[in-house]
């Protein structure tokens, strides 16, 4: 394994923003750490840079604790959110910078920037300056200076949060291919759930200073480990039951949870796509009213009001719903064809940020 | 109404700047350019200027060393007793010059305690060059910090980071990123301390005892020259530093332009698409 974090915490005077993270980075792998913003992912990607130093545990890169080590001393690429390019050099100049740190050769220092400016697509334009450059470019820049000096790990710190929608769309894609070409070890973070899901090979989700999962995008997504995850990963129905001889209800729904006592509560998740409507208030067991139809571009989501006044949201692809005749405010039915029961967190989590419908659900 | 404004505003100038410079370039020259020319290469003045030239120079080297210095700590660093530190730079601008030469002299002169250690170590501050350079860099100490602070934290800690994590040290970072960063508002600062050590009057009089040919810097000459109703020789002297500070302030002007197009460089869209 290239990177090897045991028990990291880190205290800023009474505020613990890291508590207790374990994991290792693969040779290679393109690893996300996701989570909500504060929740402590950019403190521990500083903290394996060297720009943080860590209250407690250990950081290993190529199996040499860094602990100890200066920032300098780690050689590791670093990319930072919003570029942190030199502004009064110009491209190649910023590309050569830690290459003349290092005391390369002129001719070696050429012949690497124009390599790199040719492998970041941005042959001919060495001798701008950044603030002739779009926020796309200058991101390469950075990219190509962090790459320059040949670190053996790549840390990027959301890397395309300052660039509009399409451009970081075209980053992403450029991201991935550029780690297929160079395989270099890379760890990105981002509070970007679809982000992460797209790009990397495995995911860390992060909250509140707490490694809450680690797994393929996946996994992630199909088992989420907390609810946390459930929640922050694409978008859940949550309801809470109370159960009764093995069964959960709800809002007059019934689910089977014979593993749990009588009067246990109990956390009940569904995707939205696990919601089948009728218009038909008679199809389906269930009887609810349409409140709200979302169109999300490649499906639309339905929001339906059950009798008891949960509120539940469901999707359907575009052709299937402009098939059926749905109108807002009507009666319909439903039914709930998978669920799964939540794992209880420790702590209960305050207020997640809502996500919205995730265009990676069908 | 817009005529009357702009003739107000011309009034104004008149009355507080173009007159007053045109009256002294009068009294200056109006007994020739061989009488001004005698005033100025005058043992007393000549000794002025270059103990003002002097003065300078020493203000302007240490104070755009420790300004950094202290600009640099005030703006990158946290510690006890910042906030009270950052509220006391602008104290001299706010203190009368001679208050402040009256507190150096109740601070080392005869009698008091550092003033008697100086004394037995047989090193002369009042009276002499110490005082006045001491004077002078108080009264001119917020210029660089006051510029720098809000230029560093403006520029942010992430490219000297960046920089860090490429394997430069500290003092590569120093040269190599944040001063090209900060030069423009360095420049800046310097101009303003070299007009004000070039102009200063009421703290030198008071610690330099003014003493002819030994403390007498070239406002001090103008002075002395006034009250000895040696009118042409203050006014001569005095058209020199005119002249050398319209020179400085037109520096300065130049250096607002570079300085305010590279912000704007900085901050403009861009200008390629990706």
């Amino acid at each position: 394994m290239k990177i090897e974090v045991r028990r990291l915490s880190k205290r800023f005077g009474s505020v613990e923003a890291v508590s207790d993270v374990s994991f290792t980075v693969k040779e290679g792998e393109l690893l996300g750490l996701l989570g909500p913003s504060g929740s402590g992912k950019t403190t521990v990607l500083r903290m394996i840079a060297g720009l943080e130093c860590a209250s407690s545990g250990d950081i290993f890169i190529d199996h040499v604790r860094v602990n100890d080590l200066s920032v300098q001393q780690r050689n590791i690429g670093f990319v930072f959110q919003h570029y942190a390019l030199f502004k009064h050099m110009t491209v190649s100049e910023n590309i050569a910078f830690g290459l003349s740190i290092k005391k390369w050769a002129k001719p070696q220092i050429h012949q690497r920037v124009a390599d790199l400016l040719q492998l970041m697509g941005l042959p001919g334009l060495g001798s701008r300056y950044p603030h002739q450059l779009s926020g796309g470019q200058r991101q390469r820049v950075a990219i190509a200076r962090a790459l320059a000096p040949r670190p053996s790990v790549l840390l990027l710190d959301e890397p395309f949060g300052a660039v509009d929608a399409q451009v970081r769309q075209e980053l992403r894609e450029w991201l991935i291919r550029l780690h297929d070409e160079l395989a270099v070890t890379s760890l990105f973070v981002t509070h970007d759930q679809e982000e992460a899901m797209e790009v990397s090979n495995r995911l860390i989700v992060f909250s509140k200073g707490r490694l809450e999962q680690i797994g393929s995008p996946a996994e992630v997504y199909e088992d989420p480990a907390t609810e946390f995850v459930a929640r922050f990963i694409g978008s859940m129905n949550i309801v809470e039951a109370e159960v009764k001889q093995g069964i959960a209800h709800v809002a007059g729904l019934e689910f089977p949870a014979p593993e749990f006592p009588d009067g246990h509560r109990i956390r009940i998740g569904f995707r939205p796509y696990y919601i089948k409507l009728s218009e038909d208030p008679n199809h389906f067991r269930q009887p609810a009213r349409l409140r709200h139809v979302y169109f999300l571009g490649v499906a639309y989501r339905l929001e339906i009001e059950t009798d008891s006044g949960l509120i539940l949201r469901s999707r359907m692809n575009k052709e299937e719903f402009r098939q059926r005749r749905f109108q807002v405010g009507q009666p319909v039915s439903y039914a709930i064809t998978h669920f799964r029961i939540l794992p209880q967190d420790q702590a209960p989590h305050g207020s997640v940020p809502h996500i919205l419908d995730s265009p990676l659900t069908p | 109404m817009r005529g009357l404004f702009i003739s107000v505003v011309w009034v104004y100038f008149a009355a507080l700047l173009i007159g007053p410079i045109a009256y002294l370039c009068v009294q200056a020259f109006g007994g020739g350019l061989t009488v001004f020319l005698n005033e100025v290469v005058r043992p007393e003045a000549v000794h002025g200027f270059w103990l003002t030239a002097e003065i300078t120079l020493i203000v302007l080297l240490l104070n755009v060393i420790f300004g950094t210095v202290t600009a640099m700590v005030l703006a990158r660093q946290r510690f006890w007793g910042q906030t009270f530190l950052s509220g006391l730079i602008d104290l001299p601008f706010s203190v009368s010059p001679v208050i402040t030469g009256f507190m150096l002299i109740l601070l080392v002169g005869p009698g008091t305690i550092l003033g008697t250690w100086f004394g037995t170590m047989e090193m002369k501050i009042l009276y002499a060059l110490p005082a006045m350079i001491l004077v002078t860099l108080f009264v001119t100490f917020p210029f660089v910090v006051r510029e720098l602070t809000p230029i560093l934290l403006a520029i942010g800690t992430e490219s000297e980071e960046a920089a860090r994590t490429l394997g430069a040290n500290e003092w590569q970072i120093f040269l190599r990123v944040t001063l090209p960063a900060i030069r423009w508002g360095m420049i800046y600062g310097a101009t303003l301390t070299i007009a004000r050590a070039i102009g200063e009057f009421g703290a030198v009089l008071v610690v330099s005892g003014n003493i002819l040919q030994l403390t007498q810097t070239a406002t001090l000459h103008i002075y002395q020259s006034y009250v000895d109703f040696n009118y042409v020789g203050a006014y001569a002297v005095a058209a020199v530093l005119l002249a050398v500070s319209f020179l400085i302030l037109m520096i300065l002007e130049l250096v607002k332009t570079r300085s305010s197009a590279v912000t704007e460089q900085s901050i403009s869209i861009p200008m390629v698409q990706p």
